[in-house]
């Protein structure tokens, strides 16, 4: 039912845009009209008592942003923080949020006879962040859907779960 | 906080440096009431359109009373007579009665735009408007009076005016030519229209002549030029002939006739000159003869202007546009703005640092340069930031007056005590907050505080006594209106509310039942005032504040007083703050719930079961709170532990917090973490310090709740 909502969109829009960053050897794709920005890792401010992934809170031109780090969320076995780190600074519908990845690769295009909906799969984010399946050449892209993923209660970026 | 003073009621104070923000809210206002007059469906009128009308008027009356604006606040109480029945469905709304209100609200526009020129010239009389509102209120519908009324007021004020200016038109004025007058002058009928831009270049081209602007034309063929300048009428139009006909060019002084003059002007061009125009065109240059030259004047106007059906538009036409010392920006710019110098400080705080490392020999001017910056960028933040800060004392200072004027009207004795009146608010804030707390304190002046013989009979001091004070609370601005008068009648409101029809139990909890009084056309008072008393004040106070997203607390008790806190999230206020080291972060405490601090051995902590520690500071105990548990500060095994004790206080209670170091005072300014985040505990927001990192203020209201719970 979603899978369709998003080839309707895909079909009135033909192929869509999408950054691609990588977290360790896996590569995900998010729509590149939620990025406003992308900046090099800056420690944040850290916030007692938040989830191991929320690394804290920084000011981005006088807007406090707080950070996720997508790799902590991910289960990443590998995170480190060095002068290649990079966060996307997403503009979502309700706030402005940091996400920290391992590296951003490239903008690509993507019809929609190159995406193919993702199978049921458990992993640690619900599969219902993932809109689908994006091969470019031999590579697998893994589409998210940022926004929904985000607003996700155990994100704990809303106060639902104060 | 410490630092209130008493004002008496009867001190003097110089109100009109807020003159400026009343005619700008009043104006709004007007706008307002007009729009949603012009839009209302008669047939089926809208509650709450009628509603805001209402408190249109209410307000405009209430800040009119206040700066002493008599006329104007007489109209508008009529206005408000006849608002308040259509709102109670005690009248139904007709056209006229839209007629009328629209000619008031330009009486009114008419009126403040006299005061606010220095109230110069004799001021039009609104007996005749008021007469139609009271007619209308009073159920009989208007014979003949609306459209005409604004033009038979306006005409009472007009003879000295016309006179004066018939005088002016024809001979060469002798009043002093350094004062610009602003003109409104009107040319044609003309075959062709644009040899007026003739005009206008010639006009532009002599210097120090004035100012001409295009103006909007009443009538076809005729252009409208809006002049300034200290020329006399005579020069103006020996040059304009340059260009078109003596007799074609029509002078009217709007800067001291304005409205009356217009609607006066084509009333009596069609009472007393009914031949046709164009007759004495000549003799303008040859025998001055006031009423001639005048007359052609009358007859461009009135002949190609059928308007008096109308008189509104002829006046909202000759309105020159207000100037205005004050712009208002929208405070997302202002935000903006302060944003983007935060982040220039920070640039330049790295630049600076950057050329420590220069050779000052080598590359002196870039350093000068950097100097230059330096304080540039000083300056520029600190204009920046006054712009949205204001003490409170600007808002605080308008009541003594409001007071002693109301004590008297009501033959009342109350004085007055403000208190943490150098607590700054934001403008935004402060401009909102100023209307529900006028409400508020006009309310206790009122309704609160007794007459002086019932206060003597109660064994009270003559004086009733009205307390405003401001403070830093928790996170929270709280700004409380107390009176010691006779409070609330807990019985009375509940009969009232009775009698309004809401199904009330007998066991409602005082604090439901003081709410009550917050809801639309309440009121407990016997008798409606121009004061107070028609039950509008409250309910605006609570929608004003809820739309700051605050709220508005009430305790009383009866016969001793009662209290009005209005407590508002101080989103962008500006705080004094306490930075304190825990580990290698850096935390803020406000200023204000600082007492004291101190260096501490651990031996002089006590635990109560293992758990609990407590420190006993000048023989009392309280309890400690050790940051970086709390926190959960990380901290090498090579730190030493914290030694450090700041006791803070709020709401009455006291708690020790143990940090490592006390790094300065300095102010921040509050952001919000809610916006992109959630609440944190503990946290009530966050700042960003001079290196551009955040650091997170500390809700002591909720340390000090926390560690009494635990």
């Amino acid at each position: 039912m979603k899978n369709n909502l998003v080839k309707e969109v895909l079909i009135t829009s033909k192929a869509r845009e999408y950054l691609t960053f990588k977290l360790e050897q896996e590569e995900y794709g998010i729509d590149i009209l939620k990025v406003q920005e992308i900046r090099g890792y800056e420690s944040p401010t850290r916030i007692a008592h938040a989830p191991q992934f929320i690394k804290g809170v920084i000011n981005l031109r006088g807007t406090i942003v707080p950070i996720v780090d997508l790799r902590i969320r991910f289960n990443c076995s590998k995170v480190d923080y060095n002068e290649f780190t990079v966060v996307v600074i997403l503009n979502l519908k309700a706030r402005i949020v940091g996400a920290v990845v391992d590296s951003v690769s490239d903008v690509i295009e993507l019809s929609e006879e190159k995406i193919q909906d993702a199978p049921d799969i458990e992993s640690a984010i619900g599969v219902d962040c993932i809109t689908g399946l994006g091969s470019v050449d031999a590579r697998m892209l893994i589409l998210l859907d940022i926004e929904k993923m985000m607003s996700d209660n155990q994100m704990g970026l809303t106060s639902a779960d104060c | 906080m410490a630092e209130g003073h008493a004002t008496p009621g009867g001190a003097d104070f110089d109100l009109t440096q807020f003159y400026e923000i009343f005619f700008e809210e009043a104006g709004e206002n007007l706008d307002e009431m007009e729009r949603i007059l012009l839009c209302l469906d008669l047939a089926s009128a809208d509650d709450e359109d009628l509603n805001a009308i209402f408190r249109c008027a209410h307000s405009i009356k209430g800040g009119a009373a206040t700066f002493g604006f008599s006329d104007v606040a007489e109209l508008t109480h009529h206005m408000e007579s006849l608002l308040d029945k259509l709102r109670r469905h005690e009248l139904a709304p007709v056209p006229s009665m839209v007629d009328v209100l629209l000619q008031s609200s330009d009486m009114s526009r008419t009126l403040l735009a006299r005061h606010q020129s220095g109230a110069q010239g004799e001021a039009p009389s609104t007996a005749a408007l008021v007469q139609g509102i009271s007619e209308l209120a009073a159920g009989t519908e208007l014979s003949q009076v609306s459209p005409r009324l604004a033009v038979a007021s306006s005409v009472a004020a007009l003879p000295p005016v016309l006179s004066q200016q018939k005088h002016e038109s024809t001979v060469p004025a002798p009043k002093d030519t350094d004062s610009a007058r602003q003109l409104k002058v009107v040319i044609g009928p003309l075959e062709r229209p644009e040899a007026a831009d003739a005009i206008k270049e010639l006009f532009r081209d002599i210097p120090g002549l004035g100012d001409i602007k295009d103006a909007l034309s009443e009538a076809q063929g005729t252009r409208c030029f809006s002049v300034i300048t200290s020329s006399t009428d005579a020069d103006l139009i020996d040059l304009f002939a340059f260009h078109v006909a003596k007799e074609q060019i029509t002078i009217f002084d709007v800067s001291v006739a304005r409205t009356a003059e217009v609607s006066a002007v084509l009333e009596e061009g069609y009472g007393f000159f009914p031949e046709a125009p164009g007759a004495p065109a000549t003799v303008l240059s040859a025998a001055p003869h006031p009423s001639a030259q005048q007359s052609t004047a009358l007859h461009q106007t009135a002949s190609h202007q059928p308007l008096l059906s109308k008189p509104t538009v002829a006046v909202v036409a000759a309105t020159p546009p207000a100037e205005s010392t004050t712009i208002r920006v929208a405070v997302s710019k202002v935000d903006q703005l302060i944003n983007l110098v935060g982040e220039l400080v920070i640039t330049q705080a790295m630049l600076a640092q950057n050329s420590h490392d220069l050779d000052p020999a080598k590359s002196q001017q870039l350093l000068a340069g950097l100097a230059d910056l330096d304080r540039n960028t000083r300056d520029l933040q600190e204009s920046v930031m006054s712009i949205r800060m204001i003490p409170m004392s600007i808002v605080f200072s308008r009541f003594p007056r409001m007071l002693r004027d109301l004590a008297a009207k009501l033959g009342k004795k109350v004085e007055l005590i403000t208190m943490g009146e150098t607590t700054e608010l934001d403008k935004g804030l402060v401009e909102k907050i100023t209307d529900p707390l006028t409400h508020l304190v006009r309310n206790s002046g009122d309704h609160g505080i007794e007459m002086p013989a019932e206060r003597l009979a109660k064994g009270k001091p003559e004086h009733g006594t009205i307390t405003l004070a401001a403070s830093h609370q928790g996170g929270s601005i709280v700004i409380e209106v107390r009176d010691d008068g006779r409070g609330l009648s807990r019985e009375k409101i509940l009969r009232k509310a009775r009698e309004r029809g809401m199904e009330l139990p007998d066991n409602l909890p005082d604090s439901d039942v003081w709410q009550l009084i917050f809801a639309p056309g309440f009121s407990t008072a016997d008798v409606v005032t121009d004061v107070s008393g028609r039950g509008v004040g409250l309910d605006v106070v609570k929608r004003n504040i809820a739309s700051l997203n605050g709220t508005v607390e009430v305790d009383s008790s009866e016969g001793y007083g009662m209290r009005v806190a209005v407590r508002l999230p101080l989103t962008l206020a500006i705080m004094d703050g306490m930075s304190v080291g825990i580990g290698d972060e850096v935390y803020i405490l406000p200023l204000s719930s600082v007492i004291e601090s101190f260096q501490v051995n651990q031996k002089e902590v006590s635990t109560v079961a293992q758990g609990a520690q407590l420190i006993k500071v000048r023989d009392e105990y309280m309890p400690v709170i050790s940051m970086e548990k709390t926190f959960q500060v990380p901290r090498g095994p090579e730190a030493a532990s914290s030694d450090i004790m700041v006791v803070i206080e709020s709401d009455g209670g006291r708690v020790a917090l143990l940090v490592d170091e006390l790094l300065g005072q300095q102010q921040v300014v509050v952001k919000n973490l809610e916006s992109n985040y959630r609440k944190i505990p503990n946290i009530s927001g966050a700042t960003i310090l001079g290196d551009g990192k955040v650091a997170l203020i500390l809700d002591a209201g909720s340390l000090v709740r926390r560690a009494n719970r635990s």
